[in-house]
């Protein structure tokens, strides 16, 4: 018999392969079988179905992607989507706070501990609690960390993949172990304080900047034992909303701004400083955005020519310019650059040895990639397309280009930490790192 | 790991379980156990270490025990009677003086889901209400909720209720959330937890301990509280200002959830309301979550069906990211046609025609249909882009292009000239069947203004025998005998051959009655030839009626914050992949169902128009619907009274009109209701065909956005009516209010039983008429002209295709 009721029946975990990872059933109210059902379903979609939610007879899936594994619960019709992806979502950043990383490697070598931990969060179907710090009460299984050790980690270059460049990011990997290793590591405490923006800008054909959309949040990762209160203050000149506007310096602005519930922001109007006890683990503590108003240029220019030669060939010249400060850089950089269809081959002139592109047919676009752009540079390059039956109307499919980035150590709204107090303060060694970076969501430039 | 095998790894599992030494060694007995459950994880079957595992749970080791207790939930039904070995430990861990041993035993024993342990459960569970730990009480409370699901039959005690009902007063928020579940649940028959006016103050007063789960629960559970005063309501309201822009996403939504429940009658509070959400739902449309933009897309969907206008500046907004996975772009379009306005149509376009090369022929192709559907306002502009993509001959773009200017062209006849010059030459990219019925049928009706339009029949026909799709061939028949019509020197040999084809040699019963047919119409004369065939063209002023009416918000206030908005959408691309552009955007499909008259393929998409999710949520009536001549009349007479009493309005118009349409009588319900939809016209009610009187009931909203940005909108509500005699008709259409037409709305359906058995009466050819009145409230000429020329055209070609 169905319940009406809003609860999560199932919640299981698949490998992309369909492997079955975990598998907790909640209410016993349909069989194990569904596992395989979703699988065959979410396989089954065509390109333009959406798979967030399927649904077979009264019984419905709702999954997440993340770390390229499935993670699904099944619920009924009446059930909130957002509470059930928020849900989804907080448990992967759970499971990547206890097992160091998101993976089909970690999972399957935690599993006992997700198990553990899918115990805890979930009674009868019901959500009882995601927070790190009422869990860490009850989780006794200790992490398997899928890397122990290892320098050269390339999986892991993401977020924070700038260590090689950047010498005083810290590294990486500590901040994709687990959080209770603590214990065994002796006590090391750490907590890293990220300001993290995603940028999606749009640039029309003429150069004119015809969106920019900054998303940024503050997340803090502690790793400390024992944290009673901890400040962040943020630039004094920050501003919320059009009319406000504080200090003589330059503003920060932003247009709208939310805070974790556990901020406490008694200081926060008079000297922008955030007051909050962090628990273990990752937390966003503010999320805020701007509106079309990008207080400096945008980070990248294009200037392209694009046109036919004698040879029937398609000849795209294309001049990116980084608008940075000098002394900053962008890395990873990669523009992608949709070329007409049937483009067979791709001859090159890049204008230093370290670039590479190259035509990937199956998405139909040419892929230039730059490790390393610094600030107030340009590069150049020429690439030159074989196209049969190339026609003039073809050049209406190149473009528009698409730019991924990352940029250390920089936010496009200027915000910057200006301190970050602990108290009381904290007995032996312990390192507090700060960290930038702004990411491409969607860096559009129409041609 | 041996996937294979697994009765050895189950024997080998065994063998290590109980070997003494490794039960004595604490961490290799857990690494054996260990091993059991990631056995268990991959799917092979470890039941028959039941009792092994049953052993192992009296430890004092937690870890061993919790997975102890994972597999023991996992297989205890299939072993009942070994089970009840397990209940001695868990009831002494109950007893444990660590309240994680406690709560731990208690989830598990009530998680075995034996009914034969119910015996053994109610006492350690009436223990755990009582618990000194927040953590035990916690699951106790979901306990006894799982117990009585266990046994239904057993009535739950009252004192239970009673202390869950006290236990809502617990400090531990989480016990108090818990408490409103397990009641939902036990007093499911009494229609859940007893929502009074205390227990509500107190919930709310509560809500900022709760978290994020909690309140959500808190909320939907406060649903079904009715305020008992205005000032109540409004107290409670400005208590959850807060929560309805919380930067939690499920916290917004199930506020705004709520805020809708309690406004109904208040639409002017639940706009506010919807106008404060605003802000945190786009702030989760940029959510890094996948998953959590998408919901947040379909949710606002639902937003601007009532509110077209609330997201008209944040457009930009839902421009498509370049790594966004197809079925986000389309979502977003989907949003994004809505918005269209003067001031961004030129940006928006050229968006849209960012997307129309994108790699994915999908995104490429909504991307088109989106454009045309901009077309229907601002056809200038995007006829230049669509134009501008034929150009790129590539088969998925030119079909879909082709699709979407047959599609534009019958709502706005105005923009056929630059079609017909865009044709020329499309046939050679056209592969799929969907665009090539398009080319065909636009060839038909255009074909004298298209030059090449003989030459490219031609082609069609000579390879009429490799032709596989059904569709094409019949509408390459009508094709065919319409620009016969128009050209016939230089079609006449091809009709020959063609005609002769599907006579002699096709298989398709289908095809070959349809040309069987046109044969011996053509032995009629050509007059008589003309009369069936010729196309009637939309007329120009179609455009007035262009642009959804807002909807009021309780049409989806109940589907808000449900799956079904994420679900919808499957079912619209779903038709979408049948080939039809426009039911990715809200309008019925205007296919050849109209002119196509004797096309095979009517009655599917006459069907499809009409269980087209898409369509206006106004009354919809199937045939057996139709109202008997009684009934009518006195329906009729309902109207005229609601006529007079909007007579004493000033706002008011009423016009009457003479229309000659033979042989409408004739037309068949469905394509009457599907050709009303195509112009926005919804039906009302109407007699079966061939009865007489005939009578059709129609109404639509028109809505213009006059020189101000104030949407204007009117309301016309009519009749249609044929008493049978050539010279008396009465017609009159009178426009009313929302409300009365509601109340006429009912009085109509009460008399739906009454269907007569009539015989319908068949009437000559001879020249009828239906007189037209229309009326209309608030006064908007222009509106109601065009409605009048729309409604006109509308009646000719019905009752031509016919005759």
């Amino acid at each position: 018999m169905r319940h009406d009721c809003r609860m999560i029946s199932q919640v299981f975990i698949l490998s992309s392969q369909g492997d079955h990872l975990i598998y907790k059933d909640f209410r016993g109210e349909a069989g194990s079988d569904v596992v395989s059902i979703f699988y065959e379903k979410v396989t089954a979609l065509t390109g333009d179905q959406p798979p967030v939610v399927m649904s077979h007879n009264d019984l419905h899936f709702v999954h997440v992607r993340q770390g390229g594994l499935y993670w699904v619960a099944t619920t009924s019709a009446d059930s909130s989507p957002f509470t059930v992806i928020e849900f989804l979502n907080r448990l992967t950043a759970l499971v990547k706070d206890y097992c160091g990383s998101l993976s089909e490697k970690s999972v399957q070598m935690n599993f006992a501990l997700i198990y553990e931990l899918l115990d805890e969060v979930v009674d009868y179907g019901y959500i009882q609690t995601t927070s790190s710090d009422v869990l860490k009460n009850f989780i006794q299984t200790e992490a398997v960390s899928s890397r122990p050790f290892s320098l050269f980690d390339l999986s892991n270059v993401g977020l924070f993949g700038a260590e090689t460049q950047q010498s005083k990011v810290a590294p990486s990997s500590a901040a994709t172990r687990p959080i209770q290793s603590s214990r065994e590591q002796g006590g090391k405490s750490e907590i890293f304080v990220d300001v993290i923006e995603r940028m999606s800008v749009v640039i029309g054909s003429t150069g004119l900047l015809m969106k920019a959309d900054v998303e940024g949040e503050i997340r803090v990762k502690c790793y400390m034992p024992s944290c009673s209160e901890m400040r962040i203050g943020l630039n004094e000149e920050f501003s919320i909303g059009k009319s406000q506007l504080r200090g003589y310096g330059a503003a920060v602005r932003v247009d709208e701004c939310s805070f974790h519930q556990a901020v406490r922001l008694d200081e926060f109007d008079s000297h922008r400083i955030l007051r909050l006890c962090p628990s273990q683990g990752e937390q966003t503590v503010m999320q805020y955005q701007l509106s079309d108003d990008l207080p400096s240029a945008p980070p990248f220019r294009l200037f392209p020519a694009i046109e036919r030669d004698s040879g029937g060939r398609l000849l795209m010249y294309l001049k990116l310019r980084c608008d940075l400060p000098p002394k900053s850089s962008a890395i990873n950089v990669c523009a992608t650059v949709p070329v007409p269809k049937g483009s067979v081959s791709l001859s090159q002139e890049l204008s230093s040895p370290d670039q590479s592109a190259e035509l990937k047919l199956q998405s139909r676009a040419v892929h230039w990639q730059i490790p390393r752009f610094p600030g107030g540079t340009q590069l150049s390059a020429l690439f030159k397309l074989e196209v049969p039956g190339l026609s003039s109307a073809s050049m209406l499919e190149v473009g528009p280009v698409g730019l991924s980035f990352e940029l250390p150590k920089l936010t496009a709204t200027g915000l910057q930490i200006r301190f970050l107090r602990l108290s009381p303060v904290q007995p032996g060694p312990s390192q507090r790192w700060v960290r930038y970076v702004t990411h491409s969501d969607s860096y559009t430039i129409r041609i | 790991m041996p996937y294979l095998g697994g009765e050895d790894t189950v024997k080998e599992l065994r063998r290590a379980l109980s070997n003494p030494n490794i039960q004595s060694d604490q961490l290799r007995y857990r690494n054996t156990i260990l091993k059991v459950i990631r056995t268990m994880s991959q799917g092979v079957d470890v039941s028959g270490l039941f009792s092994e595992m049953v052993k192992a749970c009296a430890t004092v080791d937690i870890v061993q025990k919790k997975l102890v207790y994972v597999f023991l939930c996992a297989y205890a039904t299939l072993n009942p009677e070994l089970s009840l070995l397990v209940i001695n430990t868990l009831r002494k861990d109950c007893q444990d003086p660590n309240p994680m041993v406690r709560s731990l035993a208690l989830r598990n024993m009530t998680n075995l889901r034996l009914p034969s342990l119910v015996e053994y459960l109610e006492q350690p569970l009436t223990a755990g209400l009582r618990d000194r730990a927040a953590c035990v009480r916690r699951v106790a409370v979901l306990g006894w909720a799982k117990l009585y699901n266990l046994q239904r039959s057993s009535d739950i005690d009252a004192t239970v209720v009673n202390e869950l009902y006290s236990l809502l007063r617990d400090p531990d928020p989480v016990v108090m959330v818990n408490c409103l579940r397990a009641l939902e649940e036990i007093l499911k028959e009494e229609g859940g937890v007893a929502i009074n006016k205390p227990i509500t103050h107190h919930l709310l007063n509560r809500l900022k301990e709760c978290d994020v789960w909690g309140q959500c629960e808190v909320l939907r559970i406060l649903q079904r509280y009715r305020p008992q005063s205005e000032e109540e309501l409004f107290d409670i309201l400005s208590l959850l200002d807060a929560s309805l822009v919380s930067p939690h996403p499920p916290v917004t939504a199930a506020t705004l959830s709520l805020f809708l429940n309690l406004c109904s009658g208040l639409p002017a509070v639940s706009l506010a309301a919807l106008e404060r959400v605003r802000g945190p739902l786009l702030a989760a449309c940029g959510s890094v979550s996948r998953e959590m933009r998408f919901t947040a897309l379909c949710h606002i969907q639902l937003l601007l069906r009532s509110v077209p206008g609330l997201m008209g500046a944040h457009y930009k907004r839902f421009f498509c990211g370049y790594a966004e996975p197809a079925y986000i772009k389309q979502r977003k379009m989907q949003v994004l046609v809505e918005l269209v306005n003067d001031e961004n149509v030129a940006m928006l376009l050229d968006e849209l025609k960012g997307y129309c090369t994108d790699v994915n022929a999908d995104t490429a192709q909504a991307a088109i249909s989106a454009i045309g559907r901009i077309g229907r306002s601002y056809s200038d502009r995007c006829l230049e882009i669509l134009t501008g993509l034929l150009g790129l001959r590539q088969e998925h773009i030119t079909s879909v292009v082709v699709q979407t200017m047959r599609d534009l062209v019958w709502v706005c006849p105005q923009c056929s000239d630059t079609v017909c010059l865009a044709l020329e030459g499309c046939e050679e990219t056209l592969q799929d069947s969907q665009g090539r019925q398009a080319l065909l049928w636009l060839l038909g009706v255009y074909g004298e203004r298209v030059s090449s339009a003989p030459y490219t029949l031609e082609v069609f026909i000579d390879g009429v025998r490799s032709e596989s799709s059904l569709g094409v061939k019949m509408e390459l028949l009508t094709t065919t005998m319409r620009l016969f019509l128009c050209r016939p020197a230089e079609t006449q040999d091809m009709l020959g051959r063609l005609l002769h084809y599907c006579i002699e040699e096709e298989t398709d019963m289908c095809v070959r009655d349809q040309a069987l047919l046109y044969y011996r119409l053509l032995h009629c004369g050509i007059e008589e030839t003309r009369r069936v065939l010729q196309c009637r063209r939309s007329d120009p002023s179609l455009g007035v009626l262009i642009g959804r009416p807002a909807e009021p918000i309780s049409q989806w206030a109940c589907s808000f914050n449900t799956l079904e908005p994420l679900r919808q959408g499957a079912v619209e691309t779903e038709s979408a992949s049948r080939g039809s552009p426009e039911h990715v955007t809200f309008d019925p499909k205007p296919n050849t169902d109209l002119s196509g008259t004797l096309n095979c393929s009517q009655g599917d998409t006459v069907h499809a128009a009409m269980q087209s999710p898409s369509v206006c949520p106004s009354p919809q009536l199937s045939a057996q619907r139709s109202f008997s001549v009684c009934g009518c009349r006195d329906r009729l007479s309902k109207v005229i009274k609601c006529a007079e009493k909007t007579e004493e309005e000033e706002d008011y118009v009423c016009l009457e009109e003479c229309v000659q349409c033979p042989a409408i009588t004739h037309c068949s319900p469905q394509s009457l209701q599907a050709a009303m939809q195509l112009v926005n016209i919804q039906t009302l009610a109407y007699t079966p065909p061939h009865t007489l009187p005939w009578r059709v009931y129609l109404y639509t909203h028109t809505q213009r956005a006059h020189s101000g940005n104030t949407p204007h909108s009117t309301l016309i509500l009519g009749e249609l009516l044929y008493t049978g005699e050539a010279n008396q008709k009465v017609v009159s259409k009178e426009a009313v209010e929302g409300g009365e037409e509601k109340q006429v709305k009912e009085g109509e359906e009460a008399t739906v039983d009454g269907l007569s058995g009539r015989e319908s009466v068949r009437i000559n050819g001879e020249e009828e008429e239906v007189k037209v009145t229309l009326k209309q409230q608030p006064r908007d000429d222009k509106a109601l002209k065009g409605f009048l020329s729309i409604i006109t055209t509308v009646l000719h070609t019905l009752s031509s295709e016919q005759n």
